[in-house]
């Protein structure tokens, strides 16, 4: 069965021969085309894959040391450039776009022996939070609630690879965070999905959203497989202006200590008005499980917490507004010609981005605009920093910060669609980490009444990424979640 | 000088203020590895970061910073520990980002001055920001075609106050920054290739009055172009508000075959940039030890090494700014100078080499003779080895030649002729021989004593000192 294998588990299996890496991406690769319905690839890479395949097996009967992550498929978000491999966004306007070049994590796990095996569908440009608002149609939600019919939305926007971890088709999955692009559709999937601290990972060759936000993470089945990615995915970029000269530690490593001594706050600001009571007594049984495992649990306050959403919805689309100017039709991508240039960026734009992203780049453009620059941009900067403050001072007191992930389960697909403040809801518990850089996880904690997966959150100080997968993996350890979903059944 | 403009009814006095758009000397471009060269072949100097291709990122090139840093401690600005890039948005098709980098309110330099005859001009700031590429409209005839080959190059914009009173004192100013720029090694100033360009803010008023509204010249390529566009705009606005109207805020262009400005663009569709700081780049912080390296290593600036010319060395005013408007020409002068007189070197110089250089087009990097070698030649004339006009001839000889001094004197037995004795018997013998002009002499006919001196010359092949064959007929005539 080498659906089921994790990370660690492929280490142990080359290791001891039991089968080759050939033989894993292979059957990986038939199980990629047996997951159509997902609708989660946007574009194989079969040679890739074999290719980094037979070079494991190579070192591995030269009598080489294998490298970490020998022989592992790999499912790439398809906003990380793949030189050679078109890198779409999941947008019309760079449907046909082949970068000449491999962003630095890409290249990083590449380099770590991963088998890139395929590019997954997202939100258009990473904008949403069901990866509905993709060119290539929706992603569909490996889990299905019982005795309800409809297909689910993944989350998004990394909602491609999380489903496709979910489906056990790849044993581990690139996303990207921006506001929770990673963790909350790891939460509605039922995976691990860990957001690392901003500056731990490079932006370099990552499509770019919203860049003070932008940090690409892992989505995996397990706590321990996240921590082998990041390993292998960090570190300084000199490409990067932004990327942390934090010397990279062995996640792995610092596995397995138990939360004897740790403290965890949980924070009253996020028991939210309309939070479902199967997410309230999930989020309970949590912090009871921490405690058990010997952690102390304590209440803080982060009071700013209120003001993160709206924040962050002024923040990234400004960000983004700018970002995304580079796409006129002049250099790459999609081009609808005219007789005169304003006419045609307009087309090309008109044609290239879908409502979401015009919808964000218009917020952008507007919160930027002189005499609004003020009273949006500047307060929301003050909002972020005093957010990044309220966390500062609860990480005198605690270690780390339980949460809920998202606000509900996953939702059926098209559902919030005409509804954007709805759909901008689902970040609300994500969006304050991400504003304030910090590092954050989502742990697949139990069911709800449904049969749908939840997710619990914690959050750690910078670059203290390895306090919260050890936290992670007392919760993991804890839930014993092993549910799967309706696909693989 | 300030000048003041003729009115209908009575004077009007210039304000002008100028920003100045220098290249940063440096190999690279600001936010990329690609490099900076000049008249390549188009989009061969572009990186995939200055193509904006998705997910690139800029990294601040240190030189640039270094080269900024150096240009503020030059006229004395205040460099900031703390400073930050901004976006500034707008669509262009050679923009390839949509916005260009720059810093919009904390700027790396801010204060210092720069003196021009009658007045110091106070700088505002100096900033950082990238040029744009170029729209190419003439090379096909149905499309627009776009070289990126200066996009991203970094440019310093170095703006002043509203100091500047006439068109000259533009001119002036332009030409001392330009200088100074040469001067650090900060910008090669070369205006033909666009190294440095400016922007002139142009107002009149009525002496003493308020201020009044100002145009934006853009773009002016030359220092005559610059005196030109100002003086046509001032005659311009003179007569728009004499003639009752009102000065709109514009911006205007310089068109130099008609030289007049026309409007460009007015206040009403001026872009709103929506400046913020950029996500991809850290605020710069530059702490005091970088700030003082680059200090340390300063070379004596222009005003400073002018004053010690004229005081320490004695040289005119005229020639302390001959050799001090390039660096390159004071360091030569100060290498032929060392050791010797300075007044004489100074001469040769200032002189001989810089006129021979202005004929042939040359920089003075370009010299055929070192420095070292025309002190020799200095020396030579000084002690009395050769006259000035065997000096003059050994200098062409040596432009031509490569050869030093000593060499051409030797080859051409060029030495002068001052030992007395062996100049009295020729004196004698002409004397005995041109009796008759030397009794018209004695009677008075002082002037034939240049026919004398003409013949000892003739006889000698010119190489007899002059002054020593006065002497030596005068004391024989006149006893």
């Amino acid at each position: 069965m080498m659906r089921r294998l994790g990370v660690a588990d492929i280490r142990a299996g080359l290791a001891s021969g039991e089968f080759s890496a050939v033989e894993l991406v292979e059957d990986r690769l038939a199980a990629l085309e047996g997951a159509e319905t997902l609708n989660a690839a946007v574009t194989l890479m079969p040679e890739r894959a074999l290719e980094a395949a037979r070079a494991a097996d190579r070192r591995r009967s030269a009598g080489e040391a294998a490298l970490p992550l020998d022989g592992v498929p790999v499912a790439v978000k398809d906003l990380f450039c793949t030189e050679g491999v078109r890198t779409t966004a999941s947008s019309a306007m760079l449907e046909d776009f082949v970068p000449p070049y491999e962003s630095t994590v890409t290249a990083n796990l590449v380099a770590a022996g991963a088998a890139l095996a395929v590019k997954t569908n997202l939100d258009e440009f990473a904008m949403g939070s069901s990866t509905a608002t993709s060119h290539f149609g929706p992603a569909v939600n490996p889990w299905k609630a019982t005795g309800d019919p409809r297909p689910r939305a993944p989350g998004g926007s990394s909602g491609g690879s999380a489903a496709l971890v979910a489906a056990s088709v790849v044993p581990a999955a690139l996303g990207t965070d921006t506001g929770g692009s990673i963790r909350q559709p790891a939460a509605f999937c039922g995976v691990v999905g860990l957001k690392p601290t901003y500056g731990r990972c490079s932006r370099w060759g990552i499509v770019a959203f919203a860049s003070s936000l932008d940090q690409a993470g892992p989505l995996t089945r397990s706590v321990r497989d996240a921590a082998i990615l990041l390993a292998a995915m960090a570190g300084h970029d000199p490409k990067d202006s932004t990327s942390a000269r934090e010397a990279v530690p062995d996640f792995e490593a610092a596995l397995g200590g138990g939360v004897r001594g740790l403290r965890v706050g949980v924070p009253r600001e996020y028991r939210v008005d309309g939070m479902p009571d199967a997410l309230d007594a999930l989020w309970r049984k949590g912090a009871r499980w921490l405690e058990e495992a010997g952690a102390e649990i304590v209440d803080i306050s982060l009071p700013h917490t209120h003001y993160a959403l709206p924040a962050y919805y002024i923040v990234a689309p400004a960000e983004a507004s700018s970002n995304l100017a580079r796409y006129d039709g002049v250099r790459y991508g999609l081009r609808a010609p005219a007789e005169v240039v304003e006419e045609q960026y307009a087309r090309t734009r008109r044609a290239g981005f879908g409502a979401e992203v015009r919808r964000r780049v218009l917020i952008g453009t507007y919160v930027l605009s002189a005499g609004y620059y003020d009273a949006y941009y500047a307060k929301a900067q003050r909002v972020r920093r005093l957010i990044a403050r309220d966390f500062e001072q609860a990480f005198g007191k605690v270690d780390a910060v339980l949460t809920p992930t998202a606000p509900t389960a996953a939702f059926p697909l098209g559902e919030k669609m005409d509804d954007p403040i709805a759909m901008y809801l689902n970040d609300v518990f994500t969006v304050p980490a991400s504003l304030a850089g910090l590092p954050g996880v989502s742990v697949p904690a139990g069911l709800d009444g449904a049969g749908l997966p939840l997710g619990l959150q914690l959050i750690g100080r910078p670059f203290d990424e390895a306090t919260v997968l050890r936290a992670a993996e007392a919760l993991e350890a804890a839930a014993g979640f092993d549910a799967e979903p309706e696909f693989v059944r | 000088m300030s000048a003041l403009i003729e009115g209908r009814d009575g004077v009007w006095e210039y304000t002008i203020g100028l920003e100045v758009h220098a290249q940063v000397a440096s190999s690279a471009k600001l936010f990329s590895g690609a490099p900076a060269t000049f008249g390549a072949d188009p989009n061969t100097q572009v990186s995939l970061v200055d193509a904006a291709m998705p997910g690139m990122l800029p990294v601040i090139n240190r030189v640039c910073i270094e080269q900024a840093v150096r240009t503020g401690l030059g006229f004395g600005g205040a460099i900031a520990r703390h400073s930050v890039f901004d976006r500034k948005n707008y669509f262009y098709p050679d923009l390839p980002q949509g916005y260009q980098i720059s810093q919009y309110t904390q700027p790396i330099v801010s204060g210092g001055s720069v003196e021009i005859p009658g007045r110091t001009v106070r700088i505002t700031r100096l900033h950082l920001e990238q040029d744009a590429g170029k729209s190419v409209h003439d090379r096909d005839p149905d499309r627009t075609l776009i070289d990126l080959n200066r996009a991203g190059v970094a440019l310093m914009e170095i703006v002043s106050e509203p100091d500047l009173r006439s068109p000259e004192e533009a001119a002036d100013f332009l030409t001392r920054l330009r200088a100074l720029l040469r001067w650090l090694g900060t910008c090669d100033g070369n205006m033909q290739e666009g190294s440095l360009r400016c922007d002139a803010n142009v107002s009149v008023r009525r002496p003493g009055a308020e201020l009044g509204t100002r145009t934006e010249i853009k773009n002016l390529n030359s220092i005559r172009f610059l005196r030109e566009a100002i003086e046509f705009e001032g005659q311009r606005q003179v007569e728009v508000i004499e003639g009752g109207g009102e000065i709109e805020q514009e911006t205007r262009l310089f068109d130099p075959d008609r030289g007049e400005t026309r409007a460009m663009r007015t206040k009403e569709d001026a872009h709103d940039y929506r400046y913020f700081p950029d996500p991809d780049l850290l605020p710069l912080e530059l702490d005091e030890d970088f700030i003082e390296e680059i200090r340390a290593a300063m070379p004596e600036l222009p005003e400073a090494r002018r004053s010690r010319f004229t005081g320490e060395l004695g040289l005119s005013d005229y020639d302390a700014d001959l050799l001090t408007a390039e660096r390159a020409r004071a360091d030569y002068f100060e290498s032929a100078a060392a050791g010797r007189d300075a007044k004489q070197a100074a001469n040769w110089v200032a002189g001989e080499l810089l006129g021979r250089l202005n004929r042939e087009g040359l920089e003075i990097e370009a010299a055929p003779i070192p420095a070292a070698r025309l002190g020799e030649l200095v020396d030579l004339v000084g002690d009395g080895t050769l006259s000035g006009r065997m000096g003059r001839e050994v200098f062409e000889a040596m432009w031509e030649t490569g050869k030093p001094a000593a060499a051409i004197v030797e080859e051409r037995g060029l030495k002068q002729i001052s030992d007395t004795g062996a100049l009295e018997g020729l004196v004698d013998e002409l004397l005995a021989c041109e009796a008759d002009k030397a009794a018209e002499y004695r009677a008075g006919r002082t002037k034939l004593l240049g026919f004398f001196i003409g013949q000892v010359m003739k006889a000698t092949g010119g190489k007899a000192n002059p002054k020593v064959v006065n002497e030596l007929l005068r004391s024989k005539l006149e006893v």
